[in-house]
């Protein structure tokens, strides 16, 4: 005798209308989830991971249509039910904990009453208004929000993003549900705020035995918190298998790619060092950042503001990678803006190659600014729609000397080359391009105007591990090759691993720690440079609550990431 | 806030300033004048001595600047001046003729809001594709409509076709539907096709597809949660479309037959009664002010993110 299975997917095919003609995202997946497990779903961009899941819940965008196979939930088939009998099921049965907290709550509505929102619905008529605020307060406690009788009273942009995490997640528990669907529940937050929330997912999963739909792009936190792994490609499984299995031995070319090009997962390489770090003599530095402070002119009578930038100091030898870590509000950005010459600083200044960048005037900056370019975080918005991608590539040189429109032709596509894309591209739109591709446009267009330093601004933290990889990879080329000097700045430690020689470590605008990279993932000295380091995702196999509520089989213990 | 407020007011007193002084030149640059067209009839029998010295009591012989000085000095009293034609204070004909406009106004913004709300929720909700699409093409279809046409095409149908309503002379209520709806309709279009637009953007936002996903239907989602965020562009237009309000109701009253602003201001140009048009000028500039301050002092209420800068500071 067998019980059905929680949820059993089986050979589900899911289109979309594009202008009128139907496009298959999903190509016959089939995979099972049980009472209680958590079983992630894993999967670049465009791989059809969230298609699967919204289809699940019954939350396909307009244009999106099952054309076959089932989804069983406890055995009755609900792929076919209309909107109203969803309305029953949602929330009640399955849930949802979305991607981005930051634009999932309503922003003109309170806390309180966006969880007693779910409360209200599926009450009984007559529910007293104080048996639902009490429920509210207990379900913001739960997930762990100090002060819930405040935040309930509180709007969405009052909490921060890992705030608005476990309000949507204390949603999502409110009726426990038999199913969370997390649709990458943490890509949006800091490193550290995603180990917490991902535990809170874990401690609610084992108190209350809901199973966990974990959609995600990081194999590290599939193989941190996940039973059971189901890879994904292009609408169709690749592989599938318990987490710690199919992450030590995987069958398929695609999972063995995935896997080798997760920075966290693969097995540490350091980077070789180009030039000697230590003993570097002062003239041979491309950036030299002293004693840097910023604080911002508040624009009302508010009191005396703390800086957002205190007194950093830092240096790039040239030739070198310096990695700048820091999670959102850290200053990074502002340290970026000060060393391009964008903002004055309030204090200290910034040498680059020799020069003081806030003394700079006229052509002086103008040349200035030939040697320092910036490359951005977000390939898709960077790039303007409308224009060629030679166009684009060009147009940096026709800020500066005269040069024929042969010539420019002519080097764009030297660069294109350089950053190994066809030559085909030039005519074609950034709408065309992947964003590993677009990503190297941007690289391309900062190139173009052979740069002695370039700043790479988060700049493969929006790619798939894929992109990531090979962008790493080209950028790794170029440096080599031009002798480029790079400041990398980013929140991911496994990424800053792999590029770079020296890393600072930045918290609240105040410098961590600052040193050669091996050393300070290997003896790191400050216990936030600790934390950081510890939340990195996929650093140990799955999560014990989990191996201890199921069977364990042999191969859990002979797997290890460290 | 109170700071922003005396910013506000400060602002709003130098638009004003601004539309009294370009009417104030508008008036006086423009060929005819009013004493010119009421007193040269030849019935009167009066001579060009009589006539300047008609225009001596009138003020209007002496330099303009001092003309402009006067005016704005007896505006700010509240003093009007004097309307040649009708021969009675400015501040007694607005008097006379405010509480009509102000009615047919009120309740045509009133009814243009409705319909426009309607349209919007009916482009959303109505179960089938085709009928969506019906209703959103009706905005498109209002707001080419001319007001006089449409004003005269309900007469023809509502009065002499069905005899529904009296055409003129009806009193309370029966009179002012008609005029009404022609008010509103070309007044809803705009809003309704900003509030639509606005609707589809907010029912993309990733908290609507948490709310559907609480269990919550579509009319419940849109009610609840898209509605007040599409309110704000809608308000905005809506504050910006109070010129066009103020168009149609004249064109409303000349058609229906009405008094009103709109009538005197008509009556005022064909006479070059410039004392009336000032007037009318400055009151229609105050009102677009106050609307527009009272749409700028809406927002934070509707969206609390607005109203953030002032809670950081108490």
């Amino acid at each position: 005798m067998t019980v059905p299975p929680l949820l059993d997917i089986d050979n589900l095919v899911i289109s979309y209308d594009d202008h009128g003609r139907r496009r298959a995202v999903v190509h016959g997946v089939t995979f099972a989830i049980k009472a209680g497990e958590v079983v992630a779903v894993v999967g670049e961009s465009g791989s059809g991971k969230t298609t699967t899941a919204q289809s699940i819940i019954g939350l396909l965008p307009e244009n999106g249509r099952i054309d076959g196979g089932a989804i069983r939930l406890n055995g009755t088939d609900i792929s076919g039910w209309p909107q109203r009998r969803f309305d029953g099921l949602r929330g009640v049965g399955i849930s949802l904990v979305p991607q981005d907290p930051g634009v999932s709550l309503n922003p003109v509505r309170t806390i309180g009453s966006q969880v007693g929102e779910i409360l209200k619905i599926h009450a009984a008529r007559g529910t007293p208004r104080r048996a639902i605020h009490s429920r509210v307060i207990e379900l913001l406690d739960r997930v762990g929000l100090n002060h819930p009788e405040m935040r309930a009273g509180q709007y969405p942009h009052e909490l921060s993003g890992g705030m608005k995490q476990r309000v949507l997640i204390a949603i999502a528990i409110a009726l426990r549900p038999q199913l969370i669907i997390a649709d990458e529940p943490t890509s949006a937050l800091d490193v550290t705020v995603q180990k917490r929330i991902l535990d809170l997912i874990d401690d609610l999963r084992a108190e209350y035995g809901t199973a966990v739909l974990l959609v995600t792009h990081d194999l590290g936190i599939a193989a941190e918190r996940a039973d059971r792994v189901v890879i994904v490609k292009d609408g169709r499984i690749e592989e599938q298998g318990p987490a710690a299995e199919l992450l030590a031995h995987p069958r398929s070319d695609y999972a063995i790619q995935l896997l080798s090009n997760v920075p966290s997962l693969a097995r540490s390489t350091p980077r070789q060092t180009i030039t000697p770090i230590d003993g570097t003599v002062g003239g041979q530095d491309a950036v030299v950042v002293e004693g840097l402070t910023h604080v911002f002119a508040g624009r009302h009578l508010a009191g005396p503001r703390s800086p957002v930038i205190d007194s950093l100091s830092f240096r790039i030898p040239t030739g070198t990678t310096h990695a700048l870590v820091g999670e959102s509000g850290s200053g990074k950005t502002t340290t970026i803006r000060a060393i391009v010459g964008l903002l004055k600083p309030t204090g200290g200044r910034v040498l680059v190659d020799g020069h003081d960048v806030a003394t700079l005037r006229g052509e002086a900056l103008r040349r200035f600014r030939r040697t320092i370019q910036l490359v951005y975080q977000n390939p898709f918005s960077s790039l303007d729609p409308r224009q060629s991608i030679g166009r684009m590539i060009e147009e940096p040189l026709l800020n500066f000397e005269p040069v024929a429109r042969e010539e420019r032709a002519r080097r764009a596509e030297t660069i294109l080359e350089r950053v190994h894309l066809p030559r085909t591209i030039l005519d074609r739109r950034p709408r065309a391009l992947s964003g590993g591709q677009r990503q190297r446009v941007a690289i391309a267009r900062a190139l173009i105007l052979d740069p002695r330093i370039l700043i790479l601004d988060e700049a493969v933290s929006a790619l798939d591990v894929t992109a990531q990889a090979q962008i790493l990879a080209l950028l790794d080329e170029l440096q080599r090759d031009l002798d480029l000097t790079y400041l990398f700045v980013s929140h991911d430690l496994a990424v800053v691993r792999q590029i770079s020689d020296t890393v600072s470590v930045l918290r609240h605008g105040v410098l961590m720690e600052s040193g050669p990279t091996e050393t300070i993932f290997t003896h790191p000295t400050s216990d936030y440079t600790r934390d950081l380091i510890d939340a990195i995702p996929g650093r140990r196999p799955a999560s014990p609550i989990s191996s201890n509520r199921y069977p364990t089989p042999q191969i859990l213990q002979e797997a290890s990431f460290s | 806030m109170t700071r922003y407020l005396i910013e506000r007011i400060g602002q709003a007193v130098i638009v004003l300033w601004a539309a009294f002084t370009v009417t104030f030149i508008l008036l006086h640059v423009l060929p005819g004048d009013a004493i010119l067209i009421k007193f040269q009839n030849p019935d009167l029998g009066l001579g060009p001595q009589q006539i300047a010295e008609i225009r001596a009591s009138y003020g209007v012989d002496r330099p303009l600047w001092l003309q402009y000085g006067h005016a704005i000095g007896s505006f700010l009293s509240g003093d009007f001046g004097y309307s040649i034609q009708a021969g009675v204070p400015v501040s007694e004909s607005i008097r006379a003729n405010l509480p009509p406009t102000l009615w047919l106004t009120g309740l045509g913004s009133l009814l243009a809001a409705v319909i426009a709300m309607i349209i919007a929720f009916a482009a959303s909700l109505s179960p089938f594709a085709w009928l969506r699409a019906l209703v959103r093409s009706a905005p498109a279809l209002f707001v080419s409509i001319p007001t006089f046409w449409l004003g005269i095409a309900l007469i023809q149908i509502f009065s002499f076709r069905l005899r529904l309503l009296p055409v003129i002379g009806a009193e309370g209520w029966r009179g002012l539907i008609l005029p009404v709806t022609t008010l509103a309709i070309p007044i809803s279009a705009p809003l309704a096709q900003i509030l639509v637009r606005a609707i589809d953007d907010v029912a993309t936002r990733p908290f609507v597809a948490v709310a559907r996903a609480k269990g919550a239907t579509h009319a419940w989602v849109l009610w609840r949660h898209v509605f007040r965020n599409a309110l704000p562009p809608a308000l905005t237009v809506a504050g910006v479309l109070f010129g066009e309000l103020l168009g149609g109701a004249l064109i409303t009253e000349t058609v229906f037959g009405l008094n009103g602003i709109g009538r005197l201001t008509q009556d005022a140009v064909n006479n070059q009664d410039a004392a009336v048009l000032q007037a009318v000028a400055v009151l229609s500039a105050v009102g677009f002010v106050v609307v527009n301050l009272g749409v700028d002092l809406l927002h934070p209420l509707l969206d609390p993110r607005l109203a953030r800068k002032e809670r950081v500071l108490s």
